[in-house]
């Protein structure tokens, strides 16, 4: 399986905190590779260290096998990391529509940005309905739908999703994981990071367990599913 | 008395709506780069009078060239608001962006940079124009066509009149009912007696309209000079093309979604940088085409001339609520508007005692007045929402 996204003994600072301990991890293409574990763990510093919002002090992250870890972020997204960040981030003050666009702005092919709302629209047509209204007036809900669908405009050959249950109603939870599997059924490479370890090992082909900033256990999901620490740790036994 | 008051209320706030859209120009130059970097960039009033001081260059050197003075303003006006560009951008990345790089996170250095670069652009400006010309003073040209003057129809002043009493006596009855609810213990305004007060405060204008018919459907004599025209033709059409740039292109689109979240925008691929760049140049660009309206308006310009309409402008672009577009431009009418008003109505109120040399305490005493009830600006949201 071709590699997408390769992680190399990585290790990111925030000033003297060290938070992510060499870390080691790969992403195959057409994957579901999830990253599970509790608050503070650095699964998020691990997503904001591959899209370049923060840059590693060591080790490497290859993307298709070059080296980007030195990249700024809008380099990265270049190349096609498309990263749905933690609490969503749309912009409140543009509208639905304006956040979609906002998604392709690298696109300049007028057609293909309107191929792909209409795609996006498909996927979640709650946004079609919604397309005039202000980012920050959606639901929570919405809004994670919105947060996705402006990462899928970027077309990118890898998601990053961060928490996209997080904050949500189980019945939404659900759709939110049923959309992850739809999406990789149609091709994409998907990169997600969990609390809801359970729902996320469902749906991943593979998983990777951190722990204070360090990879504990790494595998095939439905064997990390079964793992004793596992379930005790992140499954309620 | 009062008879007067009515008869100069059109012509008054006439000067003041043309002197508010120059105050309106600069003021969006201070809220779009707030809107974007959080940071009031105190060198505007600099970029603003580089652009007047170009724009005089451009009259006084092309005069003889070019013998069409609407062409020749139009020159004065790209050349103008080009320098005041680059000005602007230069500001950035000499001063401001070399900041941003270090992290600097401390608020008050950005700020006394914006003041050193200020003080700085005065004495470049000065510099340059002394070894140029030995002087530092400039003269806008003045042509014929631009101080002919033409006279509107009176209606026009009679339906402006009617407006404002409207609206002075909604105010009065607004904050009267206001105290009174407080007064009484219960907050705020519901939304039904909000309307009976716009009817009655209606009713008692119409009253006034009927009794003082003479002077309200009289001959009011407002006129208006063409270069007034051309700097209300001009500066409305650059706020509307701001407003379709904003709102319409992918250019616009960009700059508010850095303005709501900068990492998140660079996310979407968009290079924070770039944005900032092209927000200085066309906030520059804008500054400076006031600079040369202004020129157009007060004639004289030196390097000092950008201070007072730029902390006037400062103030219309918080008045209105700072990094919302809609309301710098609101902001910089209403601040015209009350500006003038103040000149003149505080002669007559004071008996000559005060002069216009008064007329900003007035404007700046409501303006604290409008500030007191509504921090957050016209336009502003109580949450920190920008552009």
């Amino acid at each position: 399986m071709k590699k997408v996204l390769e992680l190399k003994n990585v290790h990111t600072y925030y000033g003297h905190i060290h938070a992510l301990k060499g870390i080691d991890l790969e992403v195959g293409e057409g994957e579901i590779v999830t990253l599970i574990g509790a608050n503070g763990a650095g699964k998020t510093t691990t997503l904001r260290t591959i899209s370049g919002m923060i840059h590693p002090r060591e080790g490497e992250v290859l993307f298709e096998g070059v080296a980007v870890h030195h990249l700024p972020a809008h380099q990265i997204v270049k190349r096609g990391v498309g990263h749905v960040p933690e609490g969503r981030r749309i912009f409140p003050r543009l509208t639905v529509e304006e956040n979609l666009e906002i998604g392709a702005y690298l696109q300049n092919d007028r057609q293909e940005i309107e191929r792909r709302k209409a795609e996006v629209f498909e996927l979640f047509p709650r946004l079609a309905e919604r397309r005039r209204q202000l980012g920050g007036t959606l639901s929570g809900g919405e809004q994670q739908m919105l947060a996705i669908g402006r990462a899928l405009m970027q077309d990118p050959r890898i998601l990053l999703l961060d928490e996209p249950s997080m904050g949500l109603a189980p019945v939404l939870v659900d759709v939110i994981f049923e959309t992850v599997a739809e999406l990789n059924k149609r091709g994409k490479t998907i990169l997600l990071v969990e609390q809801n370890a359970l729902k996320a090992l469902e749906v991943a082909h593979r998983g990777y367990v951190l722990q204070t900033g360090e990879i504990t256990l790494a595998g095939p999901a439905k064997e990390l599913a079964q793992n004793e620490e596992v379930k005790k740790a992140y499954l309620g036994g | 008395m009062l008879e007067v008051l009515i008869q100069l209320l059109p012509s008054v706030l006439l000067e003041g709506l043309i002197l508010g859209f120059v105050y309106a120009m600069i003021a969006l130059g201070y809220t779009m780069v707030y809107g974007v970097l959080e940071l009031i960039n105190f060198a505007h009033s600099e970029i603003f009078m580089s652009g007047a001081v170009a724009g005089a260059e451009t009259f006084i050197l092309l005069k003889a060239a070019v013998p069409n003075p609407f062409i020749l303003l139009a020159l004065a006006i790209l050349i103008g608001g080009a320098v005041a560009a680059i000005v602007a951008i230069l500001v950035e990345r000499l001063a401001y962006r070399p900041l941003r790089r270090r992290g600097t996170t401390n608020r008050l250095v950005p700020l006394i940079t914006a003041i050193g670069a200020s003080f700085f652009l005065q004495d470049l400006v000065r510099l340059i124009e002394g070894l140029w010309h030995n002087a530092f003073y400039r003269r806008y040209p003045s042509f014929e066509v631009f101080e002919a003057t033409y006279t509107l129809p009176n209606l026009l002043g009679s339906v402006i009149i009617l407006l404002t009493l409207w609206i002075v006596f909604w105010v009065l009855a607004y904050f009267a009912y206001w105290i009174y609810r407080a007064a009484t213990g219960t907050k705020g305004v519901s939304r039904r007696a909000s309307r009976g007060l716009w009817i009655a405060s209606l009713v008692l204008t119409l009253l006034v309209a009927v009794i003082d018919r003479g002077t309200v459907f009289g001959d009011l004599g407002l006129t208006i000079q063409m270069k007034s025209i051309l700097v209300v033709v001009i500066s409305f059409a650059m706020l509307y093309g701001l407003n379709w740039l904003v709102h319409k292109t992918k250019l616009g689109i960009a700059i508010r979604a850095v303005a709501q979240d900068a990492q998140t925008a660079s996310l979407m691929g968009i290079d924070p940088d770039v944005i900032i760049t092209y927000t200085f140049l066309i906030g520059g660009f804008l500054g400076g085409v006031a600079g040369v309206l202004f020129g157009l308006l007060y004639t004289l310009v030196h390097p000092y001339v950008g201070f007072i309409p730029g902390i006037k402008a400062f103030t219309a672009a918080v008045l209105g609520g700072i990094g919302n577009i809609t309301g710098a431009a609101l902001g910089g009418l209403v601040l015209g508007m009350l500006e003038m008003l103040g000149g003149t109505y505080l002669t007559f109120l004071t008996n000559g005692a005060m002069g216009t040399e008064y007329k900003d305490i007035l404007a700046f005493a409501i303006l604290i007045f409008i500030l007191l009830f509504r921090p957050q600006g016209i336009m502003g949201e109580q949450v920190g929402e920008k552009v």
